[in-house]
């Protein structure tokens, strides 16, 4: 069977740790980092498989630091 | 760290479905985490990139917090003294009637200092775009009332709440510019959640669109947030934003093709 899978890609430097994308992510992808980068913000990670690269996380993004995969899997 | 849930099968270069576009310069942004400018920003350089007319637009940034949007913008940019932004894009226009022209401003810059020029360049009908990114306060300076400040509203310079008998009562500038016969495409947004900056999107490509048919201005209102304004985060905002500006500010299309969308009362 072929299924959607999605992975995301976070520029966690760039990430000001606003959280609009756990907000935006309808499958709980996204959560907040313990560590923080070099500007001193906590980041945006991946915690789950479950992403669809459905893009939404991403387009609300205000710094743009997350980019999308999505491709066909095929599962038995 | 270390990714614990890298997809290294799927997180290959075809099959990329989302990436920010290249017209963004590879630079921190300067605003305040979570802010809405950000957003649009990239927005609106997605849609000139889609319409490949990057070669051929002239930006104009105002002043307040998008003051650098040249800095970031990779395109041709103007900075324009506070408020002057659509006189400046007049002059643009007039002089490249070929190139793709637009303002990005504050609601401080096109609704408080800016007004005149704001309303002028509409009732003329210049054929340029507007973008106005209203978050109902001056950003910038500090957080001071502007005149889209909401009744009740508290800022830096109305700490308990806009009184509207003393201050005045909020200036709906895209209700008032859609009356005027030199507009043409009138449209207020938001960019907060996936479905509204996805709409967002349409409506900068429909205004970029409308200059090619020289009808008039192309007007997007983006009701947007200002977390260090008003002093919640930035999820905090987004949320007191969807409770207090929309029922005030509604969003949806006021003027299309010309023509004023009949509301029902
Ligand atoms: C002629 C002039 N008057 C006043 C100022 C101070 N000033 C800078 S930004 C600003 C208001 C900006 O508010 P807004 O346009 O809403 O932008 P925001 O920062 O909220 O995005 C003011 C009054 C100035 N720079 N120049
Ligand atoms: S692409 Fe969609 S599913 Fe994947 S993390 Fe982003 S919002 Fe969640
Ligand atoms: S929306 Fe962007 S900047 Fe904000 S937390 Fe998510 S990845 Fe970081
Ligand atoms: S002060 Fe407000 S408008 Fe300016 S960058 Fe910060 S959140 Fe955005
Ligand atoms: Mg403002």
């Amino acid at each position: 069977m072929a299924k959607i899978k999605g992975d995301i890609v976070i520029n966690t430097e760039r990430c000001k740790g606003c959280e609009v994308c756990i907000a935006a992510c309808p499958f709980g992808v996204i959560a907040m980092s313990k560590e923080v980068n070099s500007k001193g913000y906590h980041y945006a990670m991946k915690v789950n498989d479950e992403c669809t690269g459905c893009t939404n996380c991403a387009i609300v993004c205000p710094d743009g630091v997350i980019t999308v995969y999505r491709a066909k899997v095929t599962t038995e | 760290m270390e990714e614990l849930f890298a997809k290294p099968e799927i997180r290959k270069p075809e099959n990329i479905v989302y990436k920010k576009t290249d017209l963004m310069v590879d630079r921190p942004l300067s605003y305040c985490p979570g802010c809405g400018h950000g957003t649009v920003h990239r927005i609106l350089m997605e849609v000139i990139e889609e319409m490949d007319i990057q070669g051929d637009t002239i930006g104009v940034s105002p002043v307040g917090c998008s003051v650098l949007a040249y800095d970031f913008l990779d395109i041709d940019m103007l900075g324009a003294a506070h408020g002057r932004a659509p006189a400046l894009a007049t002059a643009i226009k007039r002089l490249w009637p070929h190139r793709f022209v637009f303002t990005y401003q504050g609601d401080g810059d096109l609704a408080a200092i800016g007004t005149a020029e704001t309303i002028h360049a509409c009732n003329r009908g210049e054929n340029i775009t507007i973008i106005f990114i209203n978050n109902g306060i001056y950003g910038m300076t500090g957080g001071q009332m502007a005149p889209t400040t909401l009744p009740g509203m508290r800022s830096s310079t109305s700490p308990y709440g806009r009184d509207v008998l003393t201050m005045g009562y909020p200036l709906k500038m895209t209700e008032l510019v859609a009356q005027l016969p030199g507009t043409h495409y009138v449209t207020r947004q938001s960019v907060h959640t996936p479905g509204n900056a996805r709409k967002t999107k349409k409506a900068i490509r429909k205004a970029f669109d409308i200059q090619k048919e020289k009808k008039g201005v192309g007007w997007i209102e983006v009701v947007s947030n200002c977390n260090s304004g008003w002093k919640m985060t930035p999820v905090q905002a987004n949320k007191w934003m969807e409770d207090n500006m929309f029922p005030f500010y509604p969003l949806g299309d006021i003027k299309v093709d010309g023509k004023l969308i009949e509301v029902a009362k």
